[in-house]
């Protein structure tokens, strides 16, 4: 149902922006993104020209965002809180939706080059990728929650806010760097650039980064999960025979 | 040099790795605990996705004890007639341990349950380890003989069988019961359980402490290699590669840790053993009372 909306809304734009003066011509350093065994974060290159048919508007200097949303998923936050002395979990709250990764890039301060009401249309900073509803009735700051999800996954930089990190020449040329954390999930990563005067979003653009696994990294991963009674076995038979072998060269080793 | 982990799905050093499987094959082969409850904390600590860290150290510990098992069968160090007898109790335990597993994770608070077990059972083990051991040490200087072969009452029970190795003849039963004893309490705390058995061995059954260890590891390698299958079938958390990196540590340490564990007296082995186990205990006492710096944490959403 949402999605429906979603994609009404997404296609109300098109159409709006298809009149629209401005429109974006995007590159990528690299569209898909390998995860290898020596796999160690990547810097993906957003780059782009602003197409337009008149000269440049007058008024408010064009601003960029740039958002990448790695797959959603559903997670548990859980307090603790202290009872009889120990430290216990003693609520939860299920988010319905939180991508796994969040970078939003901005050629200004956030508040300055998007507007309250672009944010919330577009879902475009980390609290409104972020989807939480049916919190549980006893729960009495749900808010909390969301807040701590956003804090613990910033420190572990899934989550990125960069303000100036879009750099934007003569109003028609702008580039930005995201860096891909090492601990990336597999999937596709949703790449969004917004044109903004004024606050007001005046064009907008999606693609997709393709981030997946490749060669030894692919075939562990589909192994332990479409065969997971030989991949059980192999496990074990590279325990077993590690251990033999280790013992063996020790015992040549000490003759 | 980082490494990309396919199941777990995070990057580490792969030196890091090596060097935490070495230490713990070193007190693998030492003292005849597969290390359990020491590499999953240590993982956790290196951002290795629980569920992961758990099934992974089960299949680590098997290869570490499959090695130190092996230098210990050349020393004829291993009882097989009470390996097996555990063994049949362990399987048993096991499987009512897994039941309690469940139970106890849907009632929720699994979490605390098993920290609080870890707290009880290594401070009681380890405490009574320490003294019992400090006691041994101070009664063999006096330069009176160390006595550890008495007549405990588990001897006067029926089904008598003769265990050649340990120089035993006692009754199946006590055996049976502390394997079971072992193996539920391995599946609920997802550890081999040597650091139970061996002490329950000592304590309990009067084996003695050479002979232990080599027949912990048998038994461990077992229950171990049961729970990796269980892991890897039912959950896919079992990550090959970081497995590997553990184990090409581990039983280059277990190798080493059989030939230093061989040179120690037997007390000091055992009273090395309790510092490690209240070592451990404390760190996860403390967890639980000191205020942590986050109050929330993330779980993944399992489809139940």
């Amino acid at each position: 149902m949402t999605r429906a909306v979603f994609a009404f809304v997404g296609l109300l734009f098109t159409a709006l922006t298809a009149t629209a003066e401005e429109e974006i011509v995007l590159g990528l350093s690299q569209a898909e993104v390998s995860i290898t065994t020596n796999f160690d974060g990547s810097e993906i290159l957003v780059y782009g020209a602003v197409k337009r048919e008149t000269p440049i508007p007058e008024g408010a200097p064009l601003e960029v965002v740039v958002t990448v949303s790695g797959p959603s998923m559903p997670i548990m936050v859980r307090r603790k809180e202290r009872r009889f002395g120990i430290w216990v979990n003693v609520d939860a709250v299920e988010v319905d939706r939180a991508p796994s990764f969040y970078a939003v890039v901005t050629s200004g301060p956030l508040s300055e080059v998007l507007k309250r009401i672009e944010d919330l249309r577009h879902r475009i900073s980390i609290p409104r990728a972020i989807r939480s509803v049916g919190a549980p009735m006893e729960i009495e700051n749900p808010v909390k929650f969301t807040e701590a999800l956003i804090r613990v996954r910033t420190a572990s930089n899934l989550y990125q806010v960069i303000e100036d990190g879009v750099k934007v020449d003569e109003q028609t040329l702008f580039r930005a760097a995201v860096a891909l954390p090492a601990s990336l999930t597999e999937g596709a990563y949703d790449t969004r650039i917004f044109l903004t005067r004024g606050g007001d979003v005046v064009a907008q653009y999606e693609t997709v980064i393709d981030v997946r696994k490749v060669g030894m990294e692919r075939w562990l991963f589909n192994l332990a999960h479409e065969q997971a009674f030989i991949y059980g076995l192999l496990s074990l038979f590279i325990a077993v025979s590690a251990g033999w072998v280790a013992s063996a060269v020790f015992g040549l080793l000490r003759r | 040099m980082q490494i990309y982990l396919p199941i777990a799905e995070v990057s580490v050093n792969a030196f890091l790795l090596l060097g935490l499987g070495g230490i713990v094959g070193i007190l693998s082969g030492m003292f005849g605990v597969g290390g359990g409850f020491l590499i999953t904390p240590l993982l956790f600590f290196v951002g290795i996705p629980p569920a992961v860290a758990v099934a992974t150290s089960t299949n680590q510990i098997v290869a570490s004890s499959f090695s130190a098992l092996l230098a210990h069968l050349k020393r004829r160090t291993v009882d097989f007639r009470m390996g097996w007898v555990l063994l049949a109790g362990g399987l048993i335990g096991s499987g009512i341990g897994m039941f309690i597993f469940n139970y106890l994770k849907s009632l929720g608070q699994v979490d605390l349950l098993v920290t609080l077990c870890y707290v009880i059972f290594l401070g009681i083990i380890g405490g009574l380890m320490f003294f019992e051991s400090l006691r041994a040490i101070r009664r063999s200087r006096k330069g009176g003989r160390v006595q550890r072969k008495k007549h405990y009452w588990v001897h006067g029970l029926p089904f008598k069988l003769r265990f050649r190795v340990s120089g035993l003849y006692i009754s199946v039963i006590p055996p049976v019961l502390v394997g079971a004893a072992v193996g539920m309490l391995s599946a609920i705390m997802g550890v081999g359980g040597g650091f139970i058995m061996v002490p329950a061995m000592i304590y309990l059954l009067g084996m003695p402490t050479k002979v232990v260890i080599g027949t912990s590891l048998l038994q461990i390698i077992f229950v171990t290699g049961f729970t990796t299958m269980l892991h890897a079938t039912t959950n896919q958390t079992v990550d090959i590669v970081l497995a590997v990196l553990l184990l090409v540590g581990g039983v280059l340490g277990a190798q080493v840790g059989t030939r230093i564990g061989v040179r120690m007296q037997a007390e000091q082995l055992r009273i090395l053993l309790a510092v490690l186990v209240l070592a451990v205990c404390g760190k996860l006492a403390l967890d639980l009372l000191l205020e942590p710096a986050e109050l929330y944490s993330l779980s993944p959403v399992t489809a139940e």
